[in-house]
């Protein structure tokens, strides 16, 4: 399993548009794929949890990814943070 | 009979127009027991396949009419769609509970669209809506009823809503859509947003609209009050007809003069700057088209809190400013403290008389660390932008040496410790006593630039407290005293090749503009929201033709004849 945190930097927090491109991304993965924030964890993989837990400007959130495709599967969520502007 | 109705103005501008009442159809059923959920679980995934393939279409036809950006919302609902975590549980439900499709996905959209409705943030609190929108499309289907498609209008109409859903309001066309008016949602919902990203007027939060109103009632709307008028009478068509004309044509001018020169009809060039109290000001002064920032009010940034700011915290602000402004200028005033002004870690004595007792740069000089400290952060900044300095409250040339010369120590201090400052900064004073304006020959000598404060200087020259009601009537900005002394500063000024700037609130006034403009003032700095309809004054006025008029002006005897003269020749 790999793991990472992130701080997110947009100033309207994990909003529509980067939540929606986060799960597209992950999506076409087979590792399953947690994002926890405030001790609560959700499917990376769901844009409706992504965004039922709400996180502002500033939280940071551990991602975490089990499975054949992990490795690949977290770069590309680095990227993808990145490239949306939401963490740096 | 004539009603009017008020809700929340969630987009600018004005339309008359009959109603069109856009309903959703009943999407009510029954929770029923199931024996075969394999077959029901097929019938839900066929609804949502359709669904999908309806909201591609609405998603294409969104990105054509508005604009990827704006339909980027219905790839977002397409993934509710395809949410593992809201599928996931409806087919458990269905299998598990033996319930029908409906049922399950009722509750686990109702689940969710709790979660978000409880947020304390606007814009998740709305995400509701969201889910609310893609929910009643799968019933829809699910239960074999059509849904509304707003598309087919194709008459000039006001839709009226108990609310407007993302995938209704891009099926518009704003060529027939003249405007909306909802019973529910905030400036934040997705038919405001939408309403200003089409310019349409919109009126949201209008309590009891679908009781009230019934179709192809003829409707005002007024997305500038936020109020509708029903059945109008022609007196109010009339009236509204030409608010609108009105409306357009201010939006149309006003916008094309932002990024246009400030400059008179026979081509003489004035600067045209916003006055500001904090950073945050200005991204408003840049919208409106300000210039430059011809007075940064830096108190503010020592009010609210209870220390002095620190010399980094203030660099970080005035960074911020300079950044924002790039190579437009940005004249700071030093600390104008005192007299009305207090801190509350600040102890000063009371004054018998605050306005003329210990403030600005008398305090700054009596304080100097606090002044150094100011001098330092401004100097260190000036290096991110193109900075000016100006002193308040000159009354004296002392006065103005002796602040120079703790800004040229300040200066050496910066250089011997190998910190960067930008060494060309002009520094200047307000000009707002009247012992300075008589004295502008010669200070003009010293200083670089003269920033006339008008709110002070017509206080101190007539001697009258304008917040005093018994004497406000002394506060005349037009008397020819004011005016003659504005005339010496800005003569004084351009004898030295120096400039000449106005920021008090005289510098925005409808007929002080073309009098300042005549005397050859060089800036006019005022509140952003007046920028740009100074600007549309001085491209009528001619700079020549005003300056005709100075002598006479100056030789009328009381504020009310200079305002009766100016009058009639700006109707001319």
């Amino acid at each position: 399993m790999t793991e990472k945190q992130f701080t997110i930097t947009d100033e309207a927090g994990m909003h529509a548009r980067p939540a929606s491109a986060l799960v597209g991304t992950v999506s076409k993965f087979k590792s399953d794929i947690q994002l926890e924030y405030k001790g609560k964890k959700v499917n990376l993989k769901s844009i409706l949890g992504v965004m039922s837990l709400g996180i502002s400007s500033g939280s940071v959130v551990t991602i975490s990814a089990d499975g054949e495709d992990e490795d690949e599967a977290m770069a590309k969520i680095e990227e993808a943070m990145k490239a949306e502007g939401i963490s740096n | 009979m004539t009603a009017e109705l008020y809700g929340i103005a969630a987009s600018d501008g004005i339309a008359i127009a009959k109603t069109y009442r856009l309903e959703s159809p009943s999407l009510e059923f029954d929770k029923k027991s199931i024996d075969d959920p394999a077959l029901e679980i097929e019938r839900f995934h066929t609804a949502i396949a359709v669904s999908s393939e309806e909201l591609e279409l609405i998603k294409d036809q969104a990105e054509m009419q508005i604009g990827p950006k704006e339909a980027a919302i219905f790839g977002a609902h397409l993934m509710v769609l395809s949410d593992p975590e809201l599928i996931g549980p409806i087919t458990e439900k269905i299998e598990n509970d033996l319930v029908n499709a409906e049922f399950a996905l009722h509750e686990v959209s109702d689940m969710f669209m709790n979660i978000f409705a409880s947020m304390d943030n606007d814009y998740m609190k709305e995400r509701a809506a969201d889910i609310k929108d893609v929910r009643n499309r799968v019933l829809a289907h699910l239960l074999g009823v059509k849904f509304p498609n707003p598309g087919l209008i194709s008459e000039k109409v006001i839709l009226l809503a108990d609310d407007l859903t993302p995938s209704d309001t891009v099926q518009f066309n704003p060529e027939f859509i003249q405007g909306f008016v909802t019973e529910i949602g905030g400036r934040t919902s997705h038919s405001a947003i939408l309403a200003r990203t089409l310019e349409i007027p919109a009126v949201v939060g209008v309590k009891k609209l679908m009781a009230s109103l019934s179709d192809e009632t003829m409707l005002i709307i007024d997305g500038i009050e936020g109020k509708i008028i029903a059945d109008p009478t022609e007196e109010q068509i009339e009236l509204y007809k030409k608010r609108k004309i009105d409306f357009e044509d201010r939006k149309t001018a006003l916008a094309a003069l932002k990024d246009a020169p400030s400059v008179s009809a026979d081509g003489f060039k004035v600067e045209l700057a916003a006055n500001i109290g904090s950073p945050k000001d200005v991204k408003s002064a840049l919208e409106n088209g300000a210039e430059a920032i011809g007075l940064f009010r830096t108190e503010f940034l020592y009010m609210g809190r209870d220390s002095f700011p620190t010399e980094e915290q203030q660099f970080e602000m005035y960074s911020e400013v300079l950044k924002a402004m790039g190579d437009k200028p940005t004249v700071a005033r030093t600390l104008d403290i005192g007299g009305d002004k207090e801190l509350s870690y600040l102890d000063l004595p009371k004054e018998l008389n605050p306005f003329l007792g210990l403030r600005a740069i008398r305090l700054c000089l009596e304080m100097p660390d606090l002044f150094r400290t100011q001098l330092r952060a401004l100097l260190r900044s000036s290096v991110h932008g193109n900075l000016k300095i100006m002193f308040p409250m000159i009354a004296t040339l002392d006065e103005f040496r002796q602040a120079k010369q703790l800004f040229l120590e300040e200066q050496e201090k910066l250089a011997t410790e190998n910190i960067p400052f930008n060494n060309n900064i002009e520094v200047g004073i307000m000009v707002e006593i009247p012992s300075t304006a008589v004295m502008a020959d010669l200070f003009a000598k010293e200083v670089d630039f003269f920033s006339i404060g008008t709110n002070d200087l017509i206080q101190y020259t007539m001697a009258a407290d304008r917040m005093n009601e018994n004497v406000s009537h002394l506060y005349q900005p037009f008397n020819p005293a004011i005016l003659r002394m504005v005339k010496m500063v800005i003569d004084a000024a351009h004898k030295e090749g120096k400039w000449a700037g106005m920021c008090g609130e005289m510098a925005g006034e409808e007929l002080a503009v073309p009098i300042l403009l005549g005397l050859g003032l060089d800036e006019f700095s005022m509140s952003a929201s007046s920028i740009l309809k100074t600007r549309s004054m001085i491209s009528s006025l001619s700079k020549a033709e005003m300056e005709k008029h100075t002598d006479s002006i100056l030789a009328l005897a009381t504020a009310e004849d200079v305002k009766n003269y100016v009058s009639q020749l700006v109707d001319k």
